[in-house]
């Protein structure tokens, strides 16, 4: 059976040769980066070479690199670790309602222990209001989190112009650039941000391994004590087989971004165009052009439910998602595409297809040549459909 | 292990982790077919989870263990609001309408042989599996799809699957049908699947601790009230705490002692009252039921004798079923030959012809009011 994988936003396959450098780190080179003989000292040595790499694929330096566990811990780092550090500052925290779990849950952890949250909307597409946001600053607002682009929906968030309006009104700033990163460009700078997330796996690194950019002089009080390392910012031996595999997957998505981002651009758009033209009763999730990343395809086909979708397209082969995944595997309609204003029945048979490197237009052809016969033989079953081809004939 | 020249259809399983859907798997993925295995999330307990219980993360894990044995595909179906709609509102408001509901069979109805079985059809199956111990037959002569008792009559599970339609018996398939208990559990420990030593499971799924009380008093909207405890004739005997803590026949929990030995005989909703009375008062040997379903029989057009089944660990008693009078507020009126104890409104009625089941329906309180002002309406549907 062909199998299709288009869950690239899930998790991303390992580059070959960022597998084969982490392999040298697991069974020659595998001192701890704190000893101080010669096994330690070369794994430290290319310990810190990744996290050159990894500040060079954002436009930082090295010094502001703090590697973790992966995305979500780098997120809970930024935002309790900012949380701890300025509490006698203020205690309100300003959010949005399409975050990742890892930054909505750590807010809403805080908001029981005593910070006031505000979480903000979004328009249609899945956009921030830049105003909206504005009116949210309080005197007390201490930290500002939102994430780069939306993992759902592909849409990219105005981060320059909310930076600038927080480093204006001196409100820390924290950006989860998970599923940006290697797609589209992310420099510290140009974002104004004073934190960032960023993790491996999404981008052709290994899992488990992800990082904190925070800016040089900004106080973070640490979640996790020990030993010292990463600047006493996260104790704990290094995963230096990971980090390092993370420094080469930055190194190349620096060097393969233009061409992977015009490939799977295209494909993206092959795949929306092609659904729209074979599938009725179908809306497109988020924005279109360059709002969206380019690897983000998600669609809502009415009259079917995202599961079935799911499991039908699995079964010829097709890796695809919808919603997200509680911790047994199964689906809870989307906050986002709620969030978006959807209504429920259509935020439930929703689809999303994540692009990736590897991805071909036959890829493509197949899921255009399958989805539509699953849809019908779906709505073959739907009685709410029949009433729906009825009026629209009528 | 039967060879097949020709590809068998789809099957989508129900695979709870327990022994029982495991073996099913397996001997259909043994017989050739198309195994999909499903494991339905249903509930999620918000105390600890309820040990052996089918909705617990645990046997999810299971399940997706012997998917993997079985080499065949898994998915876990997220059924939590339509579980809590279609299974946990019922099995609440029914306390409060003095009824004594049985989930497994609103599941039954509404979960497994209705939207599990549609979302299997949706995923190109022709069939779905359960690990009941049950049958389909074919009646040559009507047609009709038969729901039997399966080999191992102490296990069996028809009482649960009386409401099965034509339609859901058609696209269902029994595979523990020809097998015990005992040999299903060996046969699990031959293939390695770790489930051959499981308890039964026997409270209600989504009920800790068994204690269904507490679970409907954190539920429902409304208080629930003290109220009077009666004897037939309507006089009053002491107070209880609220009716949903009463079940037709207890003895025990009445919190008042009468110097002799008294059970529960009815309850009254409308007016709050638990009605008491002497061992001999919870015989009867009449019943009305409603929510009727047919299955060897398109209808019941005259009387018919029968074997009644009233619980789900009782054996069926010979009675005799009469079809209702227009506008009597009940569908069928079952007569006994001997009374039986404790008929408890709310539970099901199934009427058997020796191993096949006939049909069966909702017991319902007395229409014509012997549990003193009980105006009958349909209520709760199972």
């Amino acid at each position: 059976m062909r199998r299709v994988y288009l869950d690239h936003s899930a998790t991303t396959p390992v580059d070959p040769e960022v597998a084969a450098i982490m392999m040298t780190y697991y069974t020659e080179k595998y001192g701890n980066p704190s000893s101080v003989h010669g096994f330690g000292r070369e794994a430290k040595q290319a310990l810190e070479q990744a996290r050159n790499q990894v500040a060079e694929l954002i436009g930082a330096a090295s010094g502001e690199i703090t590697f973790t566990s992966g995305g979500t811990e780098a997120d809970n780092l930024a935002i309790l670790g900012t949380a701890e550090a300025l509490r006698k500052k203020g205690k309100h925290i300003i959010t949005s309602c399409i975050e990742h779990h890892a930054v909505l849950e750590t807010c809403e952890y805080l908001e029981k222990n005593g910070f006031d949250l505000t979480v903000i909307p979004v328009d249609e597409e899945g956009i921030i209001s830049v105003d909206a946001l504005r009116k949210a600053i309080r005197p007390d607002t201490i930290l500002i989190t939102i994430m780069h682009a939306n993992n759902e929906v592909g849409s990219i968030q105005p981060i320059s112009e909310i930076g600038k309006l927080a480093k204006e009104q001196g409100i820390v700033f924290h950006v989860d650039a998970v599923q940006s990163l290697g797609k589209i460009p992310v420099n510290v700078e140009e974002l104004n941000v004073d934190l960032l997330t960023v993790s491996g796996h999404k981008i052709y690194g290994p899992k488990g391994v992800g990082a904190l950019y925070v800016r040089k002089g900004l106080r973070i009080v640490p979640l996790v004590h020990g030993g010292g390392q990463e600047k006493k910012r996260r104790s704990g031996t290094e995963n230096t087989p990971g980090i390092i595999g993370f420094g080469k997957a930055c190194e190349l998505a620096g060097q393969r971004m233009a061409d992977d981002a015009e490939h799977q651009r295209k494909l993206r758009d092959k795949l929306i165009n092609g659904i729209l033209e074979r599938i009725d009763f179908v809306k497109v999730n988020g924005p279109l052009g360059e709002k969206r990343l380019p690897n983000n395809v998600n669609v809502s086909i009415r009259y079917v439910e995202g599961e079935s979708l799911l499991l039908s397209l699995d079964m010829l082969g097709i890796a695809a998602s919808s919603g997200s995944a509680c911790t047994s595997g199964s689906l809870d309609p989307s906050h986002v595409l709620l969030g978006m204003g959807l209504i429920h029945e259509i935020a439930h048979g929703s689809l999303r297809f994540s692009l990736g490197r590897q991805n071909t237009e036959e890829d493509i052809d197949y899921v255009l040549e399958q989805l539509p016969k699953i849809v019908e033989r779906l709505r073959m079953m739907s009685p709410l459909y029949d009433q729906a081809i009825h009026s629209k004939q009528a | 292990m039967t060879m097949t020249l020709t590809p068998k259809p789809k099957v989508v399983v129900g695979m709870s982790g327990g022994v029982d859907s495991s073996m099913a798997a397996a001997l259909l993925k043994e017989e050739g077919y198309d195994v999909i295995g499903v494991t339905l999330q249903i509930w999620e307990a918000t105390g600890p989870e309820v040990e052996g219980g089918c909705c617990s993360n645990s046997a999810i894990d299971d399940a997706r263990r012997v998917a993997f044995i079985l080499g065949i595909p898994h998915y876990v179906l997220n059924f939590r609001s339509y579980f809590k709609e279609t299974v946990v509102d019922y099995f609440t408001q029914s306390y409060l309408y003095g009824e004594t509901p049985n989930p497994c069979l609103a599941c039954n109805k509404h979960v497994k042989f209705g939207e599990m079985l549609r979302k299997a059809r949706g995923l190109g199956a022709e069939y779905i599996a359960t690990g009941h111990y049950a049958q389909v037959l074919r009646d040559p002569g009507s047609e009709r799809f038969l729901l039997s008792k399966g080999a191992d009559n102490r296990k069996d599970q028809t009482y649960a699957l009386y409401m099965l339609t034509q339609e859901q018996l058609e696209h269902t398939l029994f595979p523990l049908a020809d097998y015990r208990k005992e040999h299903v559990r060996e046969m699990a420990r031959e293939r390695g699947l770790g489930v051959g030593d499981k308890p039964e499971s026997q409270e209600i799924c989504f009920v800790p601790d068994d204690d269904y009380a507490s679970f409907v008093r954190e539920r429902i909207e409304v208080p629930i009230k003290p109220g009077n405890f009666v004897d037939l004739a309507g006089n009053k005997l002491g107070r209880h705490e609220g009716i949903i803590n009463f079940t037709v026949g207890q003895r025990k929990g009445l919190g008042v002692t009468f110097g002799k030995p008294m059970y529960v005989v009815g309850l009254n909703p409308e007016l709050n009252e638990v009605v008491l009375g002497e061992d001999r008062e919870v015989y009867t040997d009449t019943l009305w039921a409603t929510e009727l379903n047919w299955i060897s029989i398109p209808y019941l057009t005259e009387p018919l004798k029968v074997e009644a089944k009233i619980r789900y660990n009782s054996t069926g008693a010979p009675a005799t079923i009469f079809p209702a009078e227009i506008g009597s507020g009940y569908e069928v009126m079952v007569r006994f030959d001997q009374p039986q104890r404790a008929v408890t409104p709310g539970q099901a009625v199934v009427f058997y012809h020796g191993n096949l089941v006939v049909g069966g329906g909702k017991i319902i309180s007395d229409p014509r009011g012997r549990n003193r002002g009980s105006k009958f309406e349909v209520r709760g549907s199972i």
